[in-house]
């Protein structure tokens, strides 16, 4: 089912836009200009496909049934495992863990390695550019177990200051937990230095990794991280599915964090014992289709050259950027030394919602508001921001289309 | 684009950028915050109650888009010299006015709307409904004197 495309040398954004429906589509009698993949991208019809065929000619549950379907299904996700476990150079298949997404697999390491680990007074170390979903739930156990969480702050470039950060590693670190680009401004973070300087205190790593998946080539062995969290859907996959990477020695030693069917090896009323990694921390029905089809998603982008996409994505980067400076009532929030294809920016006197609501009316949808990043929101001391963020299916048309919608804004408050 | 006009009509433009009655109100019993955890809009309503339950002056302080500093500041002139009861009923007719699905709206309701009609455009983008509600909702709890709590629209 699953159509792989020879490797291209130069990437080919307008014939890629083919692969996605709903870039047929208009909104608001208006061609659609799709700029918010950091939100959830779209879907290319591989993906639809692949949804459609597991439900419609090759489902049932997985991991239980003797029958031919059943076998079938177990082998298609654990295939997606697979997948996944190349995409990442993950040494094992055991190491992935389907999640229901990058949240799910946070609070799954928050919740059973800092269950079992954190002690009255320990500190869990974050950056000041976290989303709400790297924080919370570190909150929420930290409340529990009587830690901390600290954050490192981030300088008016919108970049992480690494000797703060380093500054803030000490014999109180438990975890430290951090993106790999931020969703608010695409600060790309210096990952490397983070996980060294963490290790050489023995201190894990986690990596929040729902924007690092899709604008960087992920090398879990190579990083050294020890968890690595993300969503399918920014992936061009389906909703309800996300992995977390765990370090097999890490994932083995952690008790289970949700109960149910699939994650035992003998269940009694005198007690439990539970299966191997990686069932121990998949209880109950997973997504299944979802799994699958985030596979084919992998299997989407593998069939590009993974550089190329980047290089396109820089490409439509520094024209955003270009026209954003050209114009005087633009305020860019953030201007990080290395970023991902995601801006951030304010237009002076008019709020982002007036501005998001105004370009949805010439047909380009961005997100505006603080972006699940308030402390971030904080430290530049606004509200929310515009920001627009670009897939591989984006075209310097799309980025025109902002710009002449922005004029518009202008043109409407005067 | 004449949909957004409808929208951002000239006099929430200025509203917007000029808001009335744009001030803090300190030692006043009668006081709120509102607060929008989905954009992160604020505001502060402070309501000057006589001992009839007649709004003798109203005023907000806060942050937000256009939509809900036009709707907080036209709030403000509309209420003073209102009971608090009258103040509700106009929020009813108000909130008929940025949600209903039609625009049969009663004549006497647009005769006492009078200025916030401005705001019906906002029944075409359902997201932004809450914008122009927030200092409704805000008021509502400051007439009630619930100064504690800040008053959500989630």
């Amino acid at each position: 089912m699953t159509a792989v495309r020879p490797i291209a040398k130069a990437f080919d954004a307008e014939k890629a836009r083919a692969d996605f429906p709903i870039l047929k589509r208009q909104v608001h009698g208006k061609p659609l200009v799709f700029l918010d993949s950091a939100a959830s991208a779209q879907k290319p019809q591989v993906v639809i496909d692949a949804l459609a065929n597991c439900l419609g000619n090759e489902y049932a549950n997985i991991h239980r049934g003797v029958y031919y379907l059943s076998a079938l299904s177990t082998k298609n996700f654990e295939a997606a495992r697979e997948k996944v476990q190349r995409f990442i150079n993950a040494k094992e298949s055991r190491e992935i863990i389907f999640t229901r997404g990058t949240t799910e697999a946070i609070n799954l390491v928050a919740h059973s390695w800092g269950g079992a680990n954190l002690k009255p007074g320990d500190e869990i170390l974050v950056s000041g550019l976290e989303h709400h979903s790297n924080i919370v739930p570190w909150q929420l156990i930290a409340g529990r177990m009587g830690a901390k969480v600290i954050a490192a702050p981030v300088d008016d470039q919108g970049d992480l200051i690494l000797e703060e950060f380093l500054e803030r590693l000490s014999s109180r670190t438990r975890i430290v937990a951090i993106a790999h680009v931020s969703n608010a401004l695409g600060t790309i973070l210096p990952l490397q230095a983070i996980i060294e300087a963490a290790h050489t205190r023995g201190i894990p790593v986690l990596v929040d990794g729902c924007q690092g998946i899709v604008h960087r080539e992920v090398d879990v062995q190579a990083l050294d991280c020890d968890f690595y969290a993300f969503s399918g859907h920014k992936l061009y996959g389906p909703t309800g599915i996300g992995v977390l990477y765990g370090k097999a020695s890490l994932l083995s030693a952690m008790p289970p964090w949700q109960g149910g069917g699939e994650m035992i090896e003998t269940v009694s009323f005198e007690g439990t014992t539970y299966a191997g990694i990686p069932h121990r921390f998949e209880a109950g029905t997973p997504a299944i289709a979802e799994a699958i089809a985030l596979g084919t998603a992998i299997d989407y982008i593998s069939g590009f050259d993974r550089a190329a996409i980047l290089a396109h994505e820089e490409m439509l980067l520094a024209h955003t950027l270009d026209a954003l400076r050209s114009r005087n009532d633009v305020t860019l929030v953030g201007m990080p030394k290395k970023r991902a294809s995601i801006v951030s920016f304010t237009m002076n006197d008019i709020h982002p919602h007036d501005v998001g609501t105004i370009l949805d009316q010439t047909g380009v949808a961005v997100r505006v508001g603080h972006h699940c990043a308030q402390p971030l929101m904080d430290r530049f001391a606004i509200p929310g921001t515009i920001r627009a963020s670009f897939g591989l299916y984006n075209t310097r048309a799309d980025v025109d289309a902002l710009i002449a919608g922005l004029a518009k804004v202008r043109e409407i408050f005067g | 684009m004449s949909e957004l006009r409808d929208l951002y009509q000239e006099i929430i433009l200025d509203h917007g950028k000029s808001p009335r009655n744009f001030r803090k109100v300190e030692d006043l019993a009668n006081q709120a915050k509102g607060y929008n955890p989905l954009c992160g809009d604020s505001v502060q309503v402070f309501l000057e109650i006589d001992g009839a339950g007649r709004i003798q002056d109203a005023a907000f302080q806060g942050r937000g888009c256009a939509i809900s500093i036009a709707s907080a500041s036209l709030m403000t002139d509309a209420i003073k010299g209102r009971t608090v009861d009258e103040a509700k009923a106009l929020f009813d007719q108000f909130r008929h006015l940025v949600t209903a699905e039609d625009d049969h709206g009663h004549a006497r309701d647009r005769d006492n709307l009078g200025s916030l009609i401005a705001l019906g455009g906002v029944r075409q983008y359902p997201s932004r409904v809450k914008c122009a509600t927030l200092a409704w909702h805000t008021m509502v709890s400051a007439a009630a004197g619930e100064a504690k709590s800040p008053v959500t629209t989630e």
